[in-house]
Formats: structure tokens, C-alpha cells, sequence
């Protein structure tokens, strides 16, 4: 024990299990795809600038879906979009993770009820790993939302590909 | 100096005697000129190119449904920027024929204005150089902002109503 610990120690060489140097790798540098929707992504553009600061999450935005590991759905989703959003994910390669930020995305919001051209809610077209909520959600929120991700990317496995811990909670 | 809708309407009734144009008014809000579906186009050109009136900019055109009339209108506001006057304008058409000559060619903004008419009360346009729904999706049913619109139920395979979500508890 002792042998192979001091072996490794002195030159310089860090042993992990292969799970949490991926996952670690995974959560460190989260590319959202660059799109939004609506207001919520004017506070979502605040996110990513220079006071609240994104970048030192290891997260920038990716112009294409297919170099982007999540997808933040910023916005009122209208009937219209839904099949453009569908798309958008279908594109992004695995593991890919959707955030859905503020109430329109989460369930319609305001556009509940009278809304016929909203869809209510984003998990109607594409899987949703954390939502956000608000109106729209101020940049702590949606921060709050991605470290939520980084909790829930932690806790994957190789075996089992994504862990429910947090939807427990 | 800037002519009320009475005396914009007198001239234009001068102008087309037999057009049978209406000078009509509500409890609130400016007067306007109400005018036949047939006589619209003819009488959009003489308000822009007549020397006296020179409306050159046509600020908005709505669409308008009076279900209890079953009658679909369009509503256009006019602005003639060198002599300072204003108009508006409706054209009332029946629900079940809803066909009006498109004034595109007479004013370039009557473009999308008249295609978001079509999109969002069904109101057809004839002559308008690309007719398509503007806001809406192409296969979009019915036309939301008729006062009898039902939304449809589901569009391409997705629900259009608000579900409760049930809360599990595993």
C-alpha cells in the first residue's frame, strides 16, 4: 500500500477512478449551445458576461449544436419552435443535457391557458435534466441551475447513465 | 391646414360619386372612412398619386372580425407626410367570402401587414405577390384571432393544452 501510494506521489502522477476523472471532466467544461428564445435570454447573455461571469465554470457558449454538451432553453418555446428545438437536440451528440430556464419553458407560463401557440412546457418535446424557475430567472438562478448539472454529472456512473440522486431530492 | 376625416371624406366622395363611401364614427376614438371591397384598390391608388392628398405612407393595416355582423374587415391607417394628414380607412367583407384587393403594389407596407391579416383572421388578399401565413406555422388549422377561434388539440403529435403533472413520489 504504502509502496505503491509513495511510487505514484513522487513522480508526480494523481490516481482517480476513470468515473470521477470524466465526470469531473464533463462538469468542468459545460458548452451551451448559443441560442435563446425570448427575455430569458437577455438574463442568460448577463449570465455570460463579465459580472456574473459563466467562464469561470469552465461554461462559453458553442455555436453549434453538435460541439455543445448543453442546451439552455432560454425562452417562451412556441408551437412553431418546438419541432426547430427537437432538431437542435437530436443534433447535439452524447452526453447531452438540456437546462430549462424560466416559467414559459418550465410549463407555458403566463401563456398557460390562452396561449394557443406555446407549448406547455419543453418536456413535452425533449428530455429535461434541471429546470429553473422564474420570470425570468435572475443569473444567481440560472448559475444555481448549472451547478445543480455539475451535482447531477458528479454522481453519474459508466454503468447506469445518469443517477436520479437529485431528481430525489 | 390639416383636414378633418369630414372634409377628406367629402373630397373623396366628390371624387367617386358612385362608390358609395360611408363617413362613420363610434362613441369614442377618431371617425374613418368606411369603403366597398370592390372600389378598395382603385381608391387606395387616387389617395396616394391625387395632388391634394399624397398619402404616401400607410402607418398600419389590421384585420377586424364582427362576429355578431359575421362580417371580417380590415382596418388601415394612412398618413400623408407633406400635407400632415391622417385617415383610417375599413373595408368590410362577409365572413363566408373574405376576399379583398391586395394594396401591396400601392404601398410596400401592406406586405406583411396584409399576410398577418390572412395568418391571423383568414382574410384573403387578392393580386398579394406571396400570400402565406406570416406568424403562424404553414400547416397551422383555423385563425386565432377570429372571436370563434378553437385552438387545435394537438400540433404534429404534440399537445397543445397545459397537463397537470403528477408528482411521483418513488
Amino acid at each position: 500500500m504504502g509502496l505503491l501510494d509513495k511510487k505514484y506521489h513522487d513522480s508526480n502522477i494523481i490516481i482517480v477512478n476513470l468515473e470521477s476523472a470524466l465526470n469531473w471532466a464533463r462538469k468542468s467544461s459545460l458548452w451551451y449551445e448559443q441560442f435563446g428564445l425570448a427575455c430569458c435570454a437577455i438574463e442568460m447573455m448577463a449570465t455570460a458576461a463579465s459580472r456574473y461571469d459563466f467562464d469561470r465554470f469552465g461554461i462559453i457558449p458553442r455555436s453549434s449544436p453538435r460541439q455543445a454538451d448543453v442546451m439552455i432553453v432560454a425562452g417562451t418555446v412556441t408551437m412553431k419552435m418546438a419541432s426547430r428545438i427537437h432538431k437542435l437536440y437530436e443534433q447535439m451528440s452524447e452526453p447531452r443535457y438540456v437546462i430549462s430556464m424560466g416559467s414559459c419553458s418550465n410549463c407555458g407560463g403566463p401563456y398557460w391557458e390562452h396561449g394557443y401557440h406555446v407549448l406547455k412546457g419543453v418536456d413535452k418535446v425533449i428530455p429535461v435534466d434541471v429546470y429553473v424557475p422564474g420570470c425570468p430567472p435572475r443569473p444567481e438562478a440560472l448559475l444555481e441551475g448549472f451547478l445543480k448539472l455539475q451535482e447531477k454529472i458528479m454522481n453519474e456512473t459508466l454503468v447506469e447513465k445518469k443517477d436520479p440522486a437529485i431528481e430525489k431530492e | 391646414m390639416s383636414k378633418t376625416t369630414q372634409e377628406l371624406f367629402d373630397y373623396l366622395n366628390a371624387a367617386f360619386p358612385e362608390a358609395e363611401l360611408l363617413h362613420e364614427s363610434a362613441a369614442l376614438g377618431d371617425s374613418w372612412v368606411s369603403i366597398p371591397a370592390d372600389a378598395w384598390k382603385e381608391i387606395a391608388k387616387f389617395l396616394r398619386d391625387d395632388q391634394q392628398m399624397r398619402f404616401d405612407t400607410m402607418m398600419c393595416l389590421s384585420g377586424i372580425h364582427y362576429p355578431d355582423q359575421n362580417l371580417l374587415a380590415i382596418a388601415c391607417h394612412l398618413n400623408a407626410s407633406e400635407k400632415g394628414y391622417k385617415l383610417a380607412i375599413k373595408v368590410k367583407v362577409p365572413e363566408d367570402n373574405p376576399v379583398i384587393d391586395s394594396v401591396e403594389s400601392v404601398w410596400k407596407t401592406a406586405d406583411w401587414h396584409e399576410r398577418e391579416a390572412y395568418d391571423m383572421f383568414g382574410i384573403e388578399f387578392k393580386g398579394h405577390p406571396d400570400m402565406r401565413r406570416i406568424l403562424c406555422p404553414d400547416d397551422w388549422e383555423g385563425y386565432p384571432l377570429r372571436k370563434d377561434y378553437v385552438p387545435q388539440d394537438s400540433y404534429q403529435g404534440i399537445t397543445t393544452k397545459y397537463t397537470e403533472v403528477e408528482e411521483s413520489h418513488d
